[in-house]
C-alpha cells in the first residue's frame, strides 16, 4: 500500500508512477534542504550560544522583527486597497499600474536601495524637498522600514489581487442589490472571502521583509542599533568570523520557520 | 481554481508568432551587446582553478587572478593594463574588496594567485592560516588617511574639530575593514589636541558603517552624508571631493602588504607581478595615484 494519496479522492496512487513525481521532488528537495541542515550542523559545533546571545545578535534580531512588523501592516493597509482595484476595477493605464506594482519584486534589491536613494536621498528628485520640512530619510529606521515596503509589499498586493479575484462575481453582485456599499461589500464579503490570499500575501511580505539587505544597505545603511537588520549583520559578521554568522543564521532560519509555522497553523484553522 | 477555469486558460494561445519573434530578437540583441566586455580587465568573484599543462618560460593563456583591496581599485587596473602591455599573452583579472572580505572568501576557498591587502593583520591571519607562501610577502605601498566632503560641503565643515559637532552625518568604514580600524585610531589620537571627549563625539556622529572604503567615497560622492574618513589614494581617485587633511602627527600609516598564494597555479607569473608593483614603473604608477611608494 502506498503512503502516497493524492488530495482529490481518486484512491491510493500507483507506486510506480509515482516515482515520476517524486525524483524531481527530492532533488529540489535535497537543494533546499542540504544547506539549511548543514548550517545547523556547522553552527552547532561553534560557540553557538556567546554568539547568539551576545549584544550585536539581539540588537540586530530586535530591529528585524520590529522593522518587519510595521512593514507587513503597512503594506496590509496600503496594500489591500490596491489588490481590490486591480481584482475588479477597469480603467485606463491598469497595465501601467500592474507594471509598477510588478516591478520591485523582479529588481534586484541593490537597484531598489539605489532608486529609492536617487528619489528619496538627501540630495534625491523629492528628498531635496523634504530636506527643506526637516526631514533626510537615509541612514534612519524610517528608511529600513521603505526599504522593506517597497521590495515585499508588491509580494502581498499580487497575492491579494489573486485572492479578491477568486471571488464568486455573482455573490459581490447580491450584496450590492441587497443594498450594500463599497465598504461593507469590502468588509463583509471580500475579506473573510479573501483571506487565504491575504494569508499568504502577509507570510511573503514578512518574510521577505525580514530577509531584506541589498536595499537597506544602500539606502538605509548599517548601524547597529538603528539599521543593522539581521542579514546585514549576518553579511558583516562573515567577514569578522564565520561563528557570528552561523550564530545569526540559524536564528533567522528559526525565526522563520516559527512564522511560517505560524501562519500554516491559522491557515489550516 | 475549478476545473472550467483551467480549460478556459488552457484554450488560450498565451503568446502569437510575432511577439516570440520580436521577444527572441530583443533577448538576441541584449544577450550580443552583453559580449562586448572587455576580457583584459575584468572583476570576478571566484574562478575554480584549471588544470595547466604548459608553465614558466611558455607563455600561460589563463589569467592571473589578483585580489586586491578596495583602496586599490583604480591604481591596480591601471597597474594590470601595464603589466599586460609588457606580457602580451597575459591577462589580469582583478576582484576588489575590503581586505577584511577577501581574507573571508580566501578562507572560504576562492582561487587567487596574488593578494594585496591594506593592512597587515588580515594578511597574518592567511599566513598563520598557511594559506600563503612565506617569503612571499611583502611591503609595496603606504597610505595614510584623510577626511573627505561632498563638493557643496553640506555640513559646512572647515576644520577637524567641526567633526565633533552635533548633527554632523558622518561615514566610516565599519571597523572590522582596515580603513574603518584606521579611522578610529586617528579619532584617538586626535583626542589629544581636542579633547578627551571629541573621539566619543565624532563617532556619536557616524550614521552608517560600509563595507568596503569605495562605499563610504560613493556617498559622499551622492553628497548624502556630510563627511567621510577614507585614505588620501581614495581622494586623489575622487578629485571633486573637497578634503581637509590630518596632520602626520596624528596620522596612520598604513602599511600594505602584497603575498602569492600557496594554491597559485601561476607561481612565476605571480611572482613577475609583485615584481612589477615594485619595479620603478610600478612604484611611479601607484605615486600617481596618491599612494607613498616603497622603493622611490
Amino acid at each position: 500500500m502506498s503512503i502516497f494519496h493524492r488530495i482529490s479522492n481518486l484512491g491510493p496512487s500507483n507506486n510506480k508512477t509515482n516515482w515520476i513525481f517524486i525524483l524531481p521532488s527530492l532533488g529540489l528537495l535535497s537543494l533546499f534542504g542540504l544547506p539549511l541542515l548543514a548550517l545547523v550542523f556547522r553552527a552547532a559545533g561553534t560557540d553557538f550560544f556567546t554568539f547568539a546571545l551576545s549584544i550585536q545578535a539581539l540588537t540586530a534580531l530586535r530591529l528585524s522583527l520590529v522593522t518587519s512588523t510595521i512593514s507587513v501592516l503597512i503594506s496590509i493597509f496600503f496594500g489591500m486597497p490596491l489588490g481590490y482595484i486591480l481584482a475588479r476595477w477597469q480603467f485606463p493605464a491598469k497595465t501601467i499600474v500592474e507594471l509598477f506594482v510588478d516591478l520591485p519584486v523582479v529588481l534586484p534589491p541593490s537597484v531598489a536601495g539605489l532608486a529609492l536613494l536617487m528619489a528619496f536621498g538627501r540630495m534625491g528628485v523629492f528628498g531635496k524637498w523634504l530636506s527643506f520640512f526637516g526631514i533626510s530619510l537615509p541612514y534612519t529606521t524610517t528608511a529600513v522600514i521603505l526599504a522593506q515596503i517597497f521590495v515585499s509589499a508588491p509580494l502581498f498586493v499580487r497575492s491579494a489581487r489573486v485572492g479578491f479575484a477568486e471571488i464568486d462575481l455573482r455573490l459581490e453582485q447580491a450584496a450590492r442589490v441587497e443594498g450594500g456599499n463599497e465598504v461593507q461589500i469590502f468588509r463583509y464579503i471580500m475579506l473573510p472571502l479573501a483571506w487565504r490570499g491575504l494569508l499568504t500575501g502577509l507570510i511573503l511580505a514578512w518574510t521577505r521583509s525580514l530577509g531584506e539587505f541589498g536595499a537597506t544597505i544602500l539606502f538605509a545603511g548599517n548601524l547597529e542599533g538603528k539599521t543593522q537588520t539581521m542579514p546585514l549583520a549576518i553579511y558583516l559578521g562573515l567577514e569578522r568570523s564565520l561563528g557570528v554568522a552561523l550564530a545569526l543564521s540559524v536564528l533567522l532560519v528559526l525565526v522563520s520557520v516559527l512564522l511560517l509555522g505560524i501562519m500554516r497553523k491559522l491557515e489550516k484553522h | 481554481m475549478n476545473a472550467e477555469m483551467w480549460l478556459r486558460i488552457r484554450s488560450v494561445k498565451l503568446i502569437n508568432m510575432k511577439q516570440y519573434i520580436l521577444f527572441v530578437v530583443i533577448y538576441g540583441i541584449i544577450f550580443a551587446a552583453c559580449g562586448k566586455v572587455p576580457t583584459s580587465i575584468s572583476m570576478t568573484n571566484t574562478v575554480p582553478p584549471v588544470t595547466e599543462t604548459q608553465q614558466g618560460a611558455f607563455q600561460t593563456s589563463k589569467p592571473l587572478i589578483v585580489f586586491g583591496a578596495s583602496s586599490l581599485t583604480e591604481v591596480f587596473i591601471e597597474i594590470g593594463k601595464s603589466f599586460e602591455a609588457l606580457h602580451p599573452s597575459d591577462k589580469v583579472i582583478f576582484n576588489f574588496a575590503g581586505s577584511q572580505a577577501l581574507r573571508s572568501q580566501v578562507q572560504q576557498g576562492a582561487y587567487a594567485d596574488v593578494i594585496a591587502f591594506a593592512n597587515t593583520r588580515e594578511m597574518n591571519t592567511l599566513v598563520t592560516g598557511n594559506l600563503v607562501i612565506k617569503n612571499s610577502a611583502t611591503i609595496f605601498l603606504t597610505n595614510q588617511l584623510i577626511v573627505i566632503l561632498p563638493e557643496q560641503n553640506p555640513g559646512n565643515i572647515n576644520s577637524l574639530a567641526d567633526l565633533s559637532n552635533k548633527g554632523v552625518k558622518l561615514i566610516l568604514a565599519s571597523d572590522a575593514v582596515p580603513v574603518g580600524s584606521y579611522s578610529r585610531q586617528v579619532l584617538s589620537n586626535l583626542n589629544a589636541p581636542f579633547g578627551e571627549n571629541y573621539k566619543n563625539k565624532v563617532l556619536a556622529n557616524v550614521v552608517s558603517g560600509e563595507d568596503n572604503v569605495k562605499q563610504v567615497v560613493i556617498k559622499i560622492l551622492l553628497g548624502e552624508a556630510d563627511a567621510g574618513i577614507v585614505y588620501i589614494s581614495d581622494a586623489v581617485s575622487a578629485p571633486s571631493l573637497k578634503t581637509i587633511e590630518i596632520p602626520p602627527i596624528y596620522n596612520i600609516v598604513a602599511k600594505y602588504p602584497i603575498a602569492i598564494l600557496k594554491e597559485t597555479q601561476q607561481p612565476y607569473l605571480a611572482a613577475e607581478f609583485i615584481e612589477f608593483v615594485l619595479s620603478k614603473t610600478g612604484q611611479l604608477i601607484l605615486q600617481k595615484w596618491g599612494f607613498s611608494p616603497v622603493n622611490p
